[in-house]
Protein backbone atom coordinates (compact mmCIF):
# COMPACT_ATOMS: atom_id res chain seq x y z
CA UNK A 1 0.00 0.00 0.00
CA UNK A 2 1.13 3.48 -0.84
CA UNK A 3 1.57 6.01 1.94
CA UNK A 4 -1.54 8.10 2.36
CA UNK A 5 0.44 11.27 1.71
CA UNK A 6 1.11 10.12 -1.85
CA UNK A 7 -2.58 10.00 -2.53
CA UNK A 8 -4.34 13.12 -3.74
CA UNK A 9 -7.35 12.15 -1.65
CA UNK A 10 -8.17 10.42 1.56
CA UNK A 11 -7.58 6.66 1.27
CA UNK A 12 -10.64 4.46 1.13
CA UNK A 13 -11.16 1.68 3.59
CA UNK A 14 -13.17 -0.67 1.43
CA UNK A 15 -14.03 -0.33 -2.22
CA UNK A 16 -12.62 -0.28 -5.71
CA UNK A 17 -10.01 1.79 -7.49
CA UNK A 18 -10.21 1.76 -11.25
CA UNK A 19 -6.87 2.96 -12.50
CA UNK A 20 -5.36 3.47 -15.97
CA UNK A 21 -8.66 4.53 -17.48
CA UNK A 22 -8.20 6.03 -20.95
CA UNK A 23 -7.95 9.79 -20.43
CA UNK A 24 -11.33 11.55 -20.24
CA UNK A 25 -13.32 8.32 -20.18
CA UNK A 26 -13.99 8.26 -16.43
CA UNK A 27 -17.48 9.72 -16.79
CA UNK A 28 -18.46 6.89 -19.13
CA UNK A 29 -17.04 4.42 -16.63
CA UNK A 30 -19.28 5.95 -13.98
CA UNK A 31 -22.29 5.57 -16.25
CA UNK A 32 -21.52 1.90 -16.71
CA UNK A 33 -21.52 1.56 -12.93
CA UNK A 34 -24.80 3.43 -12.54
CA UNK A 35 -23.08 6.29 -10.73
CA UNK A 36 -23.64 8.81 -9.28
CA UNK A 37 -26.13 7.06 -7.06
CA UNK A 38 -27.57 8.07 -3.72
CA UNK A 39 -24.89 8.33 -1.02
CA UNK A 40 -22.10 6.61 -3.00
CA UNK A 41 -18.74 8.20 -2.34
CA UNK A 42 -16.79 8.56 -5.56
CA UNK A 43 -13.54 10.32 -6.36
CA UNK A 44 -12.70 11.09 -9.96
CA UNK A 45 -9.28 12.11 -11.17
CA UNK A 46 -9.03 13.16 -14.76
CA UNK A 47 -6.10 13.63 -17.09
CA UNK A 48 -3.23 12.94 -14.73
CA UNK A 49 0.24 11.87 -15.79
CA UNK A 50 0.83 8.18 -16.25
CA UNK A 51 4.27 6.75 -16.83
CA UNK A 52 3.17 4.25 -19.47
CA UNK A 53 0.07 5.75 -21.04
CA UNK A 54 0.61 9.49 -21.30
CA UNK A 55 -2.36 10.63 -19.30
CA UNK A 56 -5.10 8.68 -17.60
CA UNK A 57 -8.19 8.92 -15.43
CA UNK A 58 -8.73 7.23 -12.07
CA UNK A 59 -12.03 6.45 -10.36
CA UNK A 60 -12.28 5.47 -6.69
CA UNK A 61 -15.51 4.15 -5.29
CA UNK A 62 -16.13 3.44 -1.65
CA UNK A 63 -17.89 0.32 -0.42
CA UNK A 64 -18.54 -1.08 -3.86
CA UNK A 65 -17.09 -3.96 -5.86
CA UNK A 66 -17.80 -4.62 -9.55
CA UNK A 67 -19.83 -7.22 -11.40
CA UNK A 68 -17.97 -9.03 -14.12
CA UNK A 69 -20.37 -7.66 -16.76
CA UNK A 70 -19.45 -4.14 -15.61
CA UNK A 71 -15.76 -4.94 -15.92
CA UNK A 72 -16.36 -6.27 -19.44
CA UNK A 73 -18.18 -3.09 -20.43
CA UNK A 74 -15.37 -0.95 -19.04
CA UNK A 75 -12.95 -2.90 -21.23
CA UNK A 76 -14.78 -1.59 -24.31
CA UNK A 77 -13.98 2.05 -23.63
CA UNK A 78 -10.93 1.78 -21.37
CA UNK A 79 -9.05 -1.32 -22.51
CA UNK A 80 -6.01 -0.63 -20.30
CA UNK A 81 -7.91 -0.12 -17.07
CA UNK A 82 -6.83 -1.93 -13.92
CA UNK A 83 -9.22 -2.86 -11.15
CA UNK A 84 -7.92 -2.73 -7.60
CA UNK A 85 -10.10 -4.10 -4.85
CA UNK A 86 -9.42 -2.43 -1.51
CA UNK A 87 -10.22 -4.03 1.82
CA UNK A 88 -9.13 -2.43 5.04
CA UNK A 89 -6.98 0.11 3.17
CA UNK A 90 -5.03 -2.61 1.41
CA UNK A 91 -5.19 -3.71 -2.21
CA UNK A 92 -6.29 -7.31 -1.87
CA UNK A 93 -6.87 -8.01 -5.52
CA UNK A 94 -5.56 -6.43 -8.68
CA UNK A 95 -6.60 -7.25 -12.20
CA UNK A 96 -6.64 -5.89 -15.71
CA UNK A 97 -9.82 -5.57 -17.70
CA UNK A 98 -9.85 -7.80 -20.74
CA UNK A 99 -11.35 -7.01 -24.11
CA UNK A 100 -12.28 -10.37 -25.61
CA UNK A 101 -12.56 -10.85 -29.36
CA UNK A 102 -16.25 -11.57 -29.02
CA UNK A 103 -18.69 -9.41 -27.06
CA UNK A 104 -21.90 -11.07 -25.93
CA UNK A 105 -24.90 -9.54 -24.27
CA UNK A 106 -23.14 -6.30 -23.27
CA UNK A 107 -24.31 -3.81 -25.89
CA UNK A 108 -27.22 -3.56 -28.31
CA UNK A 109 -26.98 -3.30 -32.09
CA UNK A 110 -27.62 0.29 -33.20
CA UNK A 111 -29.33 -0.92 -36.38
CA UNK A 112 -33.09 -0.66 -35.70
CA UNK A 113 -33.63 -3.16 -38.53
CA UNK A 114 -31.40 -5.81 -36.95
CA UNK A 115 -32.98 -9.12 -35.97
CA UNK A 116 -31.58 -8.67 -32.44
CA UNK A 117 -33.83 -5.65 -31.87
CA UNK A 118 -37.02 -7.73 -31.92
CA UNK A 119 -38.96 -10.12 -29.72
CA UNK A 120 -36.69 -12.96 -30.79
CA UNK A 121 -34.89 -14.70 -27.92
CA UNK A 122 -31.38 -13.41 -28.77
CA UNK A 123 -28.85 -11.02 -27.37
CA UNK A 124 -26.38 -8.75 -29.09
CA UNK A 125 -23.25 -10.50 -30.25
CA UNK A 126 -20.34 -8.54 -31.70
CA UNK A 127 -16.85 -9.13 -32.97
CA UNK A 128 -14.06 -6.79 -31.97
CA UNK A 129 -12.61 -5.53 -35.26
CA UNK A 130 -10.31 -2.93 -33.71
CA UNK A 131 -9.29 -2.38 -30.09
CA UNK A 132 -8.33 1.26 -29.54
CA UNK A 133 -10.60 3.03 -30.22
CA UNK A 134 -12.89 0.08 -30.27
CA UNK A 135 -14.78 -0.92 -33.41
CA UNK A 136 -17.38 -3.67 -33.19
CA UNK A 137 -19.30 -5.56 -35.83
CA UNK A 138 -22.69 -7.17 -35.29
CA UNK A 139 -22.58 -10.95 -35.78
CA UNK A 140 -26.08 -10.87 -37.23
CA UNK A 141 -26.48 -7.78 -39.41
CA UNK A 142 -22.81 -6.83 -40.00
CA UNK A 143 -23.37 -3.29 -38.75
CA UNK A 144 -20.19 -1.52 -37.59
CA UNK A 145 -20.40 0.16 -34.21
CA UNK A 146 -17.99 2.85 -33.14
CA UNK A 147 -16.98 3.92 -29.64
CA UNK A 148 -19.34 6.90 -29.64
CA UNK A 149 -22.35 4.68 -30.29
CA UNK A 150 -21.22 2.27 -27.60
CA UNK A 151 -20.78 5.03 -25.02
CA UNK A 152 -24.18 6.47 -25.80
CA UNK A 153 -25.73 3.22 -24.56
CA UNK A 154 -24.29 3.39 -21.07
CA UNK B 1 -12.39 -28.24 -56.30
CA UNK B 2 -14.98 -28.51 -53.59
CA UNK B 3 -17.51 -26.60 -51.58
CA UNK B 4 -16.76 -25.82 -47.94
CA UNK B 5 -19.90 -24.11 -46.63
CA UNK B 6 -22.75 -25.54 -44.63
CA UNK B 7 -24.87 -22.41 -44.91
CA UNK B 8 -25.16 -19.66 -47.49
CA UNK B 9 -25.69 -16.51 -45.47
CA UNK B 10 -23.26 -13.88 -46.71
CA UNK B 11 -21.04 -13.79 -49.78
CA UNK B 12 -18.26 -12.88 -47.34
CA UNK B 13 -18.34 -16.46 -46.05
CA UNK B 14 -17.33 -17.74 -49.49
CA UNK B 15 -13.79 -18.39 -50.62
CA UNK B 16 -12.95 -17.89 -54.29
CA UNK B 17 -12.81 -21.67 -54.57
CA UNK B 18 -16.35 -21.98 -53.20
CA UNK B 19 -17.65 -19.50 -55.77
CA UNK B 20 -15.77 -21.09 -58.64
CA UNK B 21 -17.08 -24.47 -57.66
CA UNK B 22 -20.70 -23.28 -57.82
CA UNK B 23 -20.13 -21.49 -61.15
CA UNK B 24 -18.65 -24.61 -62.66
CA UNK B 25 -21.41 -26.88 -61.37
CA UNK B 26 -24.02 -24.40 -62.61
CA UNK B 27 -22.78 -24.83 -66.12
CA UNK B 28 -23.33 -28.60 -65.85
CA UNK B 29 -26.84 -27.91 -64.59
CA UNK B 30 -27.86 -25.81 -67.58
CA UNK B 31 -29.27 -28.67 -69.72
CA UNK B 32 -31.43 -29.76 -66.75
CA UNK B 33 -32.49 -26.17 -66.12
CA UNK B 34 -33.53 -25.94 -69.77
CA UNK B 35 -35.45 -29.19 -69.51
CA UNK B 36 -33.21 -30.84 -72.10
CA UNK B 37 -32.10 -33.42 -69.58
CA UNK B 38 -33.70 -34.94 -66.50
CA UNK B 39 -32.13 -35.19 -63.07
CA UNK B 40 -32.97 -37.32 -60.05
CA UNK B 41 -30.32 -35.71 -57.86
CA UNK B 42 -32.70 -34.53 -55.13
CA UNK B 43 -35.29 -37.31 -55.12
CA UNK B 44 -36.72 -37.67 -51.63
CA UNK B 45 -35.31 -34.32 -50.48
CA UNK B 46 -37.48 -31.43 -49.34
CA UNK B 47 -36.65 -27.74 -49.37
CA UNK B 48 -38.36 -25.53 -46.76
CA UNK B 49 -39.23 -22.04 -47.97
CA UNK B 50 -39.74 -19.25 -45.44
CA UNK B 51 -40.66 -16.08 -47.27
CA UNK B 52 -41.49 -13.28 -44.86
CA UNK B 53 -41.25 -10.75 -47.64
CA UNK B 54 -42.72 -11.02 -51.11
CA UNK B 55 -40.51 -12.40 -53.84
CA UNK B 56 -41.24 -13.70 -57.31
CA UNK B 57 -37.97 -14.53 -59.01
CA UNK B 58 -35.95 -15.74 -56.06
CA UNK B 59 -38.74 -17.88 -54.70
CA UNK B 60 -39.83 -19.35 -58.04
CA UNK B 61 -36.28 -20.05 -59.12
CA UNK B 62 -35.56 -21.92 -55.90
CA UNK B 63 -38.75 -23.94 -56.36
CA UNK B 64 -37.92 -24.58 -60.00
CA UNK B 65 -34.38 -25.63 -59.11
CA UNK B 66 -35.51 -28.08 -56.45
CA UNK B 67 -38.22 -29.58 -58.67
CA UNK B 68 -35.99 -29.88 -61.74
CA UNK B 69 -33.66 -31.94 -59.53
CA UNK B 70 -36.53 -34.22 -58.57
CA UNK B 71 -37.02 -32.81 -55.05
CA UNK B 72 -40.00 -31.29 -53.27
CA UNK B 73 -40.79 -27.93 -51.73
CA UNK B 74 -42.80 -26.86 -48.66
CA UNK B 75 -43.24 -23.56 -46.85
CA UNK B 76 -44.90 -20.20 -47.18
CA UNK B 77 -44.64 -17.41 -49.72
CA UNK B 78 -46.14 -14.76 -47.51
CA UNK B 79 -46.84 -14.63 -43.81
CA UNK B 80 -50.62 -14.27 -44.16
CA UNK B 81 -51.51 -17.96 -44.08
CA UNK B 82 -48.83 -19.25 -41.72
CA UNK B 83 -48.45 -19.47 -37.97
CA UNK B 84 -46.38 -16.29 -38.19
CA UNK B 85 -49.63 -14.31 -38.25
CA UNK B 86 -50.46 -15.88 -34.92
CA UNK B 87 -47.39 -14.22 -33.50
CA UNK B 88 -44.97 -17.15 -33.51
CA UNK B 89 -41.37 -15.98 -33.39
CA UNK B 90 -38.88 -16.70 -36.16
CA UNK B 91 -36.87 -19.10 -34.02
CA UNK B 92 -39.83 -21.40 -33.38
CA UNK B 93 -41.07 -21.32 -36.97
CA UNK B 94 -37.59 -22.11 -38.28
CA UNK B 95 -37.02 -24.95 -35.80
CA UNK B 96 -40.35 -26.47 -36.75
CA UNK B 97 -39.81 -26.32 -40.53
CA UNK B 98 -36.24 -27.58 -40.11
CA UNK B 99 -37.73 -30.81 -38.72
CA UNK B 100 -39.69 -31.31 -41.94
CA UNK B 101 -37.18 -30.12 -44.53
CA UNK B 102 -33.61 -30.97 -45.51
CA UNK B 103 -32.63 -27.33 -46.00
CA UNK B 104 -34.21 -23.93 -45.43
CA UNK B 105 -34.43 -20.89 -47.66
CA UNK B 106 -35.29 -17.68 -45.86
CA UNK B 107 -36.22 -14.22 -47.08
CA UNK B 108 -36.82 -11.70 -44.30
CA UNK B 109 -37.32 -7.96 -43.95
CA UNK B 110 -34.84 -7.73 -41.06
CA UNK B 111 -31.07 -7.82 -41.34
CA UNK B 112 -29.38 -10.79 -39.74
CA UNK B 113 -32.47 -13.04 -39.85
CA UNK B 114 -30.79 -15.75 -41.91
CA UNK B 115 -27.63 -15.80 -39.77
CA UNK B 116 -29.81 -16.08 -36.70
CA UNK B 117 -31.74 -19.03 -38.10
CA UNK B 118 -28.54 -20.77 -39.21
CA UNK B 119 -27.26 -20.54 -35.62
CA UNK B 120 -30.27 -22.40 -34.21
CA UNK B 121 -31.24 -25.11 -36.72
CA UNK B 122 -29.27 -28.18 -37.77
CA UNK B 123 -30.06 -28.18 -41.50
CA UNK B 124 -28.34 -25.93 -44.06
CA UNK B 125 -29.80 -22.42 -44.35
CA UNK B 126 -29.78 -20.24 -47.45
CA UNK B 127 -30.24 -16.48 -47.20
CA UNK B 128 -32.61 -15.34 -49.93
CA UNK B 129 -32.32 -11.71 -48.85
CA UNK B 130 -32.31 -10.16 -45.37
CA UNK B 131 -33.55 -6.56 -45.23
CA UNK B 132 -30.94 -4.34 -46.79
CA UNK B 133 -28.26 -6.83 -45.78
CA UNK B 134 -27.12 -9.54 -48.14
CA UNK B 135 -28.43 -11.56 -51.05
CA UNK B 136 -25.68 -14.07 -51.80
CA UNK B 137 -27.51 -16.31 -54.28
CA UNK B 138 -28.35 -13.29 -56.44
CA UNK B 139 -24.66 -12.44 -56.41
CA UNK B 140 -23.70 -15.92 -57.53
CA UNK B 141 -26.03 -15.72 -60.49
CA UNK B 142 -24.84 -12.19 -61.31
CA UNK B 143 -21.22 -13.31 -61.30
CA UNK B 144 -22.18 -16.38 -63.32
CA UNK B 145 -23.87 -14.14 -65.90
CA UNK B 146 -20.83 -11.87 -66.23
CA UNK B 147 -18.47 -14.81 -66.47
CA UNK B 148 -20.60 -16.45 -69.17
CA UNK B 149 -20.47 -13.27 -71.23
CA UNK B 150 -16.94 -12.00 -70.64
CA UNK B 151 -15.08 -15.20 -69.76
CA UNK B 152 -13.59 -13.74 -66.59
CA UNK B 153 -14.31 -11.19 -63.88
CA UNK B 154 -10.77 -9.93 -63.28
CA UNK B 155 -10.25 -6.60 -65.00
CA UNK B 156 -13.93 -6.04 -65.76
CA UNK B 157 -15.21 -2.55 -65.17
CA UNK B 158 -18.62 -2.63 -63.52
CA UNK B 159 -20.88 0.30 -62.64
CA UNK B 160 -23.42 -0.31 -59.88
CA UNK B 161 -26.22 2.19 -60.29
CA UNK B 162 -29.20 3.36 -58.27
CA UNK B 163 -29.99 2.64 -54.64
CA UNK B 164 -26.67 1.49 -53.26
CA UNK B 165 -27.62 2.19 -49.66
CA UNK B 166 -30.58 -0.09 -49.16
CA UNK B 167 -30.11 -2.37 -52.17
CA UNK B 168 -28.91 -5.66 -50.74
CA UNK B 169 -27.94 -7.13 -54.12
CA UNK B 170 -25.26 -4.49 -54.63
CA UNK B 171 -23.80 -5.06 -51.16
CA UNK B 172 -23.18 -8.72 -51.88
CA UNK B 173 -22.20 -8.18 -55.49
CA UNK B 174 -19.59 -5.50 -54.86
CA UNK B 175 -17.88 -7.75 -52.35
CA UNK B 176 -17.68 -10.63 -54.81
CA UNK B 177 -16.52 -8.36 -57.64
CA UNK B 178 -13.79 -7.00 -55.38
CA UNK B 179 -12.73 -10.52 -54.50
CA UNK B 180 -12.22 -11.40 -58.17
CA UNK B 181 -10.45 -8.15 -59.04
CA UNK B 182 -13.09 -6.22 -60.98
CA UNK B 183 -13.03 -2.42 -60.96
CA UNK B 184 -16.18 -0.73 -59.72
CA UNK B 185 -17.94 2.57 -60.07
CA UNK B 186 -20.70 3.34 -57.59
CA UNK B 187 -23.22 5.63 -59.23
CA UNK B 188 -25.96 6.93 -56.97
CA UNK B 189 -27.59 10.06 -55.60
CA UNK B 190 -25.65 11.26 -52.53
CA UNK B 191 -28.49 10.11 -50.23
CA UNK B 192 -28.19 6.53 -51.45
CA UNK B 193 -24.44 5.93 -51.43
CA UNK B 194 -22.85 2.62 -50.46
CA UNK B 195 -23.01 2.14 -46.67
CA UNK B 196 -19.81 2.46 -44.69
CA UNK B 197 -19.95 -1.27 -43.84
CA UNK B 198 -19.60 -2.21 -47.51
CA UNK B 199 -16.92 0.43 -48.13
CA UNK B 200 -15.04 -0.90 -45.11
CA UNK B 201 -15.09 -4.45 -46.49
CA UNK B 202 -14.05 -3.33 -49.97
CA UNK B 203 -11.14 -1.42 -48.50
CA UNK B 204 -10.02 -4.54 -46.63
CA UNK B 205 -10.19 -6.38 -49.95
CA UNK B 206 -8.13 -3.59 -51.56
CA UNK B 207 -10.84 -3.31 -54.22
CA UNK B 208 -10.53 -0.54 -56.80
CA UNK B 209 -13.65 1.63 -56.56
CA UNK B 210 -14.87 5.14 -57.28
CA UNK B 211 -18.05 6.96 -56.34
CA UNK B 212 -19.99 9.44 -58.45
CA UNK B 213 -23.52 10.74 -58.84
CA UNK B 214 -23.22 11.23 -62.59
CA UNK B 215 -23.89 8.28 -64.84
CA UNK B 216 -22.40 10.03 -67.88
CA UNK B 217 -19.01 9.95 -66.20
CA UNK B 218 -18.79 6.17 -66.42
CA UNK B 219 -20.60 5.24 -69.64
CA UNK B 220 -17.50 5.22 -71.82
CA UNK B 221 -15.36 3.12 -69.56
CA UNK B 222 -17.63 0.38 -68.17
CA UNK B 223 -18.31 -3.14 -69.44
CA UNK B 224 -21.38 -3.67 -67.29
CA UNK B 225 -24.13 -1.34 -66.10
CA UNK B 226 -25.74 -3.05 -63.12
CA UNK B 227 -28.95 -1.13 -62.56
CA UNK B 228 -31.07 -1.22 -59.40
CA UNK B 229 -34.33 0.43 -58.57
CA UNK B 230 -34.57 3.64 -56.61
CA UNK B 231 -37.62 3.29 -54.42
CA UNK B 232 -40.07 6.09 -54.02
CA UNK B 233 -40.29 5.47 -50.26
CA UNK B 234 -36.67 6.61 -49.85
CA UNK B 235 -37.65 10.17 -50.74
CA UNK B 236 -40.16 12.06 -48.62
CA UNK B 237 -40.45 14.71 -51.35
CA UNK B 238 -42.13 13.38 -54.54
CA UNK B 239 -40.60 16.11 -56.66
CA UNK B 240 -37.11 15.22 -55.46
CA UNK B 241 -37.86 11.60 -56.28
CA UNK B 242 -38.87 12.23 -59.89
CA UNK B 243 -35.82 14.42 -60.43
CA UNK B 244 -33.49 11.73 -59.11
CA UNK B 245 -35.27 9.00 -61.01
CA UNK B 246 -34.88 10.89 -64.28
CA UNK B 247 -31.14 11.30 -63.74
CA UNK B 248 -30.60 7.53 -63.53
CA UNK B 249 -32.87 6.41 -66.34
CA UNK B 250 -31.32 3.96 -68.80
CA UNK B 251 -32.70 4.06 -72.34
CA UNK B 252 -31.57 3.18 -75.85
CA UNK B 253 -30.59 6.76 -76.54
CA UNK B 254 -28.18 6.89 -73.63
CA UNK B 255 -26.56 3.59 -74.60
CA UNK B 256 -26.17 4.32 -78.30
CA UNK B 257 -22.64 3.49 -79.51
CA UNK B 258 -21.50 2.26 -76.11
CA UNK B 259 -19.76 -1.08 -75.69
CA UNK B 260 -21.41 -2.54 -72.63
CA UNK B 261 -24.15 -4.79 -71.28
CA UNK B 262 -27.03 -3.92 -68.96
CA UNK B 263 -27.95 -6.12 -66.01
CA UNK B 264 -30.71 -5.76 -63.42
CA UNK B 265 -31.77 -8.06 -60.56
CA UNK B 266 -35.43 -7.39 -61.51
CA UNK B 267 -38.21 -6.47 -61.01
CA UNK B 268 -37.58 -3.49 -63.21
CA UNK B 269 -40.08 -0.66 -63.22
CA UNK B 270 -39.10 2.29 -65.35
CA UNK B 271 -35.38 2.59 -64.51
CA UNK B 272 -34.58 0.69 -67.72
CA UNK B 273 -36.75 1.79 -70.58
CA UNK B 274 -38.38 -1.03 -72.58
CA UNK B 275 -36.60 0.21 -75.72
CA UNK B 276 -33.47 -1.51 -74.34
CA UNK B 277 -35.23 -4.91 -74.26
CA UNK B 278 -34.01 -7.40 -76.88
CA UNK B 279 -31.12 -5.18 -77.91
CA UNK B 280 -27.53 -6.41 -77.60
CA UNK B 281 -27.38 -4.49 -74.29
CA UNK B 282 -30.19 -6.45 -72.67
CA UNK B 283 -28.83 -9.24 -70.46
CA UNK B 284 -31.35 -9.00 -67.64
CA UNK B 285 -33.61 -11.80 -68.80
CA UNK B 286 -30.68 -14.16 -69.39
CA UNK B 287 -29.56 -13.17 -65.94
CA UNK B 288 -32.96 -14.13 -64.50
CA UNK B 289 -32.76 -17.55 -66.18
CA UNK B 290 -29.29 -18.09 -64.75
CA UNK B 291 -30.85 -18.05 -61.31
CA UNK B 292 -32.03 -21.60 -61.92
CA UNK B 293 -28.78 -23.43 -62.82
CA UNK B 294 -26.90 -21.49 -60.14
CA UNK B 295 -29.41 -22.34 -57.42
CA UNK B 296 -29.49 -25.96 -58.62
CA UNK B 297 -25.73 -26.10 -58.21
CA UNK B 298 -25.99 -24.58 -54.76
CA UNK B 299 -28.71 -26.94 -53.55
CA UNK B 300 -26.78 -29.86 -54.91
CA UNK B 301 -23.58 -28.77 -53.14
CA UNK B 302 -25.29 -28.07 -49.81
CA UNK B 303 -27.51 -31.13 -49.65
CA UNK B 304 -24.95 -33.60 -50.92
CA UNK B 305 -22.13 -32.55 -48.66
CA UNK B 306 -24.34 -32.18 -45.62
N1 LIG C 1 -6.66 2.60 0.23
C1 LIG C 1 -6.66 3.24 -0.91
N2 LIG C 1 -7.55 4.23 -1.11
C2 LIG C 1 -7.60 4.89 -2.30
N3 LIG C 1 -6.81 4.64 -3.34
C3 LIG C 1 -5.90 3.65 -3.24
C4 LIG C 1 -5.78 2.90 -2.03
N4 LIG C 1 -4.78 1.99 -2.22
C5 LIG C 1 -4.30 2.18 -3.47
N5 LIG C 1 -4.98 3.16 -4.12
C6 LIG C 1 -4.81 3.64 -5.52
O1 LIG C 1 -5.02 2.51 -6.39
C7 LIG C 1 -4.18 2.63 -7.54
C8 LIG C 1 -3.32 1.41 -7.69
O2 LIG C 1 -2.39 1.34 -6.64
P1 LIG C 1 -0.95 0.69 -6.78
O3 LIG C 1 -1.08 -0.72 -7.11
O4 LIG C 1 -0.19 1.04 -5.50
O5 LIG C 1 -0.33 1.56 -7.95
P2 LIG C 1 0.11 1.09 -9.45
O6 LIG C 1 -1.05 0.27 -10.00
O7 LIG C 1 0.26 2.39 -10.17
O8 LIG C 1 1.36 0.32 -9.24
C9 LIG C 1 -3.35 3.92 -7.37
O9 LIG C 1 -3.99 4.95 -8.09
C10 LIG C 1 -3.43 4.16 -5.86
O10 LIG C 1 -3.33 5.55 -5.60
ZN1 LIG D 1 -27.12 -6.02 -35.76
Amino acid sequence: MKKPKELKVKPIKNGTVIDHITANKSLSVLKILGLPHDQSKVTITMNVQSSHMGSKDIVKIESRELYSSEVDQIALIAPKATINIIRDYEIVEKGKVQLLSEIKNLVDCPNPNCITNTIEPIYGKFYVIKKEPVLLRCHYCDRLMEEEEIESQF
Amino acid sequence: MSFSLKNVISIKDFSKEDINFILKQAQHMEPVARSQEMSQGMVGKILGMMFYEPSTRTRLSFETSMKRLGGGVIGFAETGASSVTKGENLADTARMISKYADALVIRHNLEGAARYVSDIVDVPVINAGDGSGQHPTQTLLDIYTMKRIFGKIKGLNVALIGDLKYGRTVHSLSYALGMFGAKMSFVSPPELRMPQETLHDLKEEKAVTQETDDIHQVLDEVDVLYVTRIQKERFPDPEEYSKIKGAYLINADLLKGKDLIVMHPLPRLDEISTDVDNTSYDKYFDQAFNGVPVRMALLDALLKSF
